[in-house]
């Protein structure tokens, strides 16, 4: 691809780009929330058409008009966010549009099901092709859109943070699956913001810079500090800007927690001013915790307390009522409003605090955004923007921008930095450690143990839905933490 | 280029469509019958006022035209026995309010598809009004009300001065208000505004409360138009203030259009009807023509979308 350009109304979102993949490379493309990546790699799988520029496949230059055409020409493509139909069965949302056919074109469901099922064996996924896809988490969704990506036999083959919502083990088994690829001489684009997974799978980086290009290189002649600064073009000082607080009195106590079929027993304490990490591996039931004590998913047994009170909450309003905010894991399908303006789902959560007479004081709202926009640093080309329109991790701080809104207490964060760049996580740090400095209680719900390690003052392991393992800051090693999370149990 | 397009497709459309009837016919672009089309539009115009709010919550109300002929019913009868015209009025629109409450319920807390529970209720008012009419129109009602569907003030009539006064304030609710913010988010992701504490159900009942008691208001103006309460009033109605709805760029998906289109979308109905009318097309092609020129226009709109 060469001198690439494309805008869109307002934005630049790319500006004379070039970019290569050889066959048989694992070609890593990096840079900033809204830097252009994802668009790039559409304009490639025939989302989006180029303003300007040309593009050569095999030496021939191409034009990809339509997704359909680009999978024709095999290229291939995980797409960020995921686009499947929920209603469906899995099986179906991987042959979606080519199913396989039986004389007189009747879908042979048999060979379909059949082939999903090799394939997710495959891949080592112990999902049952029947179900229907919308009952499976994020993280066996996007599995199940990678066993999509795989099973077109493509010689390109694009990846948009396939691993955002993937723990440490399924990130190896993907790993696993492209270090097959490569002798095959498929060429594999990656996309990602866990940039140490770069120095383990790619064989050169592009990296790109507010919708230009900065450089290719070899991933030998490049360090991880060095990475970093070409993609936000500075020096980042410190990854985990975590700053001792002292704890106050519990504002967030939890006693016997238990969801039916989700968690078991769940009790905890949280103090203002202090950082609670629950890691835990996918399926351990640690961010369902967070939904039951936000009411969103209903309680079998348990007593929660808000500053020593016991509290009853049936729904999200009654939690929002006692101080209590949450940041939820899909912020597609739970955060976020798409059709909307970024101001509006800024604001949703405090509407009441905003009106007067039912009107919506517009001019305090817009004040309101604009601080929200400054302190998060969010790449928007205006406030009233809808939200559909933005980059990936730009959505993730419009989700946690509304949550600062409502001045929570208690804020239970699932997954926070999914999906925000470096520069962004490092924000996104600060801005917790500013939060428990005011007195708010943190709990950090995270499958990223570094982050977990980094930022928490004390750490809950989650195994099978309970909690095996409490760890202070001091003594929580990454060891220990694996080893509670694969259910043995610790107690310090 | 396309932007605009996209913004003012319709508009362009509504346009297009009086210029072509302007030619067609000398008696078209005359002010009376301009007067005379806003007055025809603005009983489908004020349903479909309401019906843009259950819309844009993803929802859809198919009792409008046996709400409007039960609740016209309800104001006839009452105003032939001689009760104050405010107490008609007042019981129609809140026989409107209750049956969009009882809608509402049955879609939110009942967890009924809004396609069935309504499609259940229109069947249900209709049986209503006959039951109560006993099959036969109402009629004896007094000046002062039969004003309402045949005066003019200031040589508007009147009811595209409510018309007037039902879209400016939609308009204002929708864009101004924390209700219209809650109507357009629960329409956009629903599940996605229940986690931001809105209370979705509260919302989403108001939203068929509204258009009950639209489709009553414009009962009063048809009621009083016609000078008696026809049983079976208002058949139908639902398909054109749908039409008028998606005419005007608001998605049955939710979320996202607006009340502006929809009156646009409800005079591009209602010109249509008047130029066919003007042109002495028989009434069988009118209703061919009319269908074909709807879905032109939502391809068109869909296209540049
Ligand atoms: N359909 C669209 N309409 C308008 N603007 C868009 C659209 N798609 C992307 N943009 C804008 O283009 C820019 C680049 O977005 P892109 O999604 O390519 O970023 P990205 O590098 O993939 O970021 P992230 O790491 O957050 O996923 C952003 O400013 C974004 O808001
Ligand atoms: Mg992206």
């Amino acid at each position: 691809m060469e001198g690439i350009s494309k805008s869109f109304p307002g934005v630049q979102a790319l500006r004379d780009v070039q970019f290569e993949v050889q066959g048989g490379e694992v070609h890593a493309l990096v840079g900033e929330n809204g830097a252009g990546k994802s668009t790039l790699m559409r304009i490639l799988g025939g989302v989006h058409q180029r303003d300007a520029g040309e593009i050569h496949l095999r030496g021939q230059p191409v034009e990809i008009p339509s997704p359909v055409y680009a999978r024709m020409l095999g290229i291939s493509i995980i797409h960020q966010e995921l686009n499947q139909v929920p209603a469906l069965p899995v099986a179906e949302n991987i042959f979606l549009g080519r199913e396989p056919r039986r004389a007189g074109g009747f879908v042979d469901w048999k060979t379909m099901y059949a082939r999903a099922n090799t394939l997710l064996q495959d891949l080592g996924l112990p999902i049952d092709p029947r179900r229907r896809l919308g009952t499976l988490t994020v993280a066996e969704q996007q599995l199940v859109e990678i066993a999509k990506a795989l099973s077109v036999e493509a010689d390109l083959v694009i990846m948009d943070e396939p691993t955002a919502a993937l723990t440490v083990e399924e990130t190896e088994r993907l790993f696993r699956f492209i270090r097959d690829l490569r002798p095959r001489g498929v060429g594999i684009v990656y996309i990602t913001h866990r940039l140490e997974e770069i120095f383990t799978i790619a064989d050169r980086v592009t990296v790109l810079r507010d919708g230009q290009y900065v450089g290719t290189y070899a991933i030998g002649e490049l360090t991880m500090d060095g990475l970093i600064r070409l993609m936000v073009g500075r020096q980042l000082t410190e990854k985990f800007p975590k700053e001792p607080v002292a704890a106050g009195a519990p504002v967030l106590e939890v006693r016997g927690l238990t969801s039916r079929g989700r968690f078991t027993d769940v009790s905890f304490t949280v103090h203002r001013g202090e950082i609670l990490g629950i890691a835990g591996l996918i399926g351990s039931g640690k961010a369902a915790v967070a939904h039951a004590i936000f009411g969103a998913i209903p309680v079998d047994s348990g007593e929660i307390l808000v500053d020593g009170h016991p509290v009853t909450i049936r729904s999200p309003s009654e939690a929002i009522a006692h101080g209590i905010g949450l940041v939820t894991e899909d912020r597609k399908r739970l955060g976020l409003v798409l059709g909307m303006s970024v101001t509006a789902n800024i604001t949703l959560p405090v509407l009441p605090e905003l009106e007067t007479a039912g009107f919506v004081r517009r001019r305090e709202e817009a004040a309101r955004v604009t601080q929200a926009i400054r302190d998060l640093d969010m790449a928007v080309a205006s406030p009233e923007q809808p939200a559909r329109n933005l980059s990936g991790g730009t959505q993730q701080k419009v989700v946690v921008a509304k949550w600062l809104q409502t001045r929570a207490r208690v804020l239970l964060l699932v997954e926070p930095t999914r999906g925000i760049d470096v520069g962004a996580k490092v924000e996104m740090y600060r801005l917790m450690v500013d939060l428990a400095r005011r007195g708010v209680g943190i709990v950090m719900i995270s499958s990223e143990l570094p982050e977990i390690l980094g930022m928490s003052d004390r750490i809950l392991v989650m195994h099978e839905g309970r909690i095996t393992g409490e760890f202070p800051r001091e003594t929580a090693t990454q060891e220990a933490i694996l080893a509670s999370a694969s259910g043995r149990i610790h107690r310090a | 280029m396309r932007d605009i397009l996209r913004r003012f497709g319709i508009l362009f459309a509504f346009i297009l469509l009086m210029v072509v009837l302007a030619f067609l016919s000398d008696s078209f672009l005359t002010v009376n019958n301009l007067l005379n089309i806003a007055r025809q539009v603005s009983i489908n115009a004020i349903i479909a006022a309401g019906m843009t709010f259950v819309i844009l919550t993803f929802g859809i109300d198919l009792s409008v035209g046996s709400v409007l002929a039960f609740s016209g019913a309800i104001i006839a009868g009452l105003l032939s026995r001689g009760h104050p015209l405010v107490v008609g009025i007042g019981a129609g629109l809140l026989v409107g309010g209750l049956i969009g409450l009882v809608n509402g319920l049955i879609i939110t807390k009942g967890g009924v598809q809004p396609f069935i529970a309504t499609l259940g209720m229109l069947t249900i008012a209709r049986g209503a009004t006959l039951v109560y009419t006993d099959g036969r129109p109402i009629t004896g009602l007094p000046d002062a009300f039969v004003w309402l569907g045949a005066g003019e003030i200031a040589r508007i009539p009147v009811p595209v001065v409510i018309m007037t006064v039902v879209f400016a304030a939609s308009y204002v609710v929708l864009t101004q208000t924390v209700l219209g913010r809650y109507i357009y988010a629960i329409g956009g992701n629903e599940e996605a505004t229940r986690l931001s504490g809105v209370n979705v159900a509260f919302y989403k009942t108001l939203a068929y409360v509204i258009s009950g008691a639209l489709s009553a208001l414009s009962a009063v103006i048809l009621t009083a138009r016609l000078n008696s309460a026809q049983p079976t009033a208002g058949m139908g109605y639902e398909l054109d203030a749908i039409a008028a709805v998606v005419l005007g760029g608001t998605t049955l998906a939710g979320g996202e259009g607006g009340i502006a289109g929809t009156l646009l979308g409800a005079f591009i109905i209602g010109v249509l009807n008047n130029g066919l009318n003007l042109l002495n097309v028989s009434s069988f092609y009118q209703q061919v023509v009319k269908g074909v020129v709807i879905l032109l226009a939502v391809l068109l709109d869909r296209r540049l979308r």
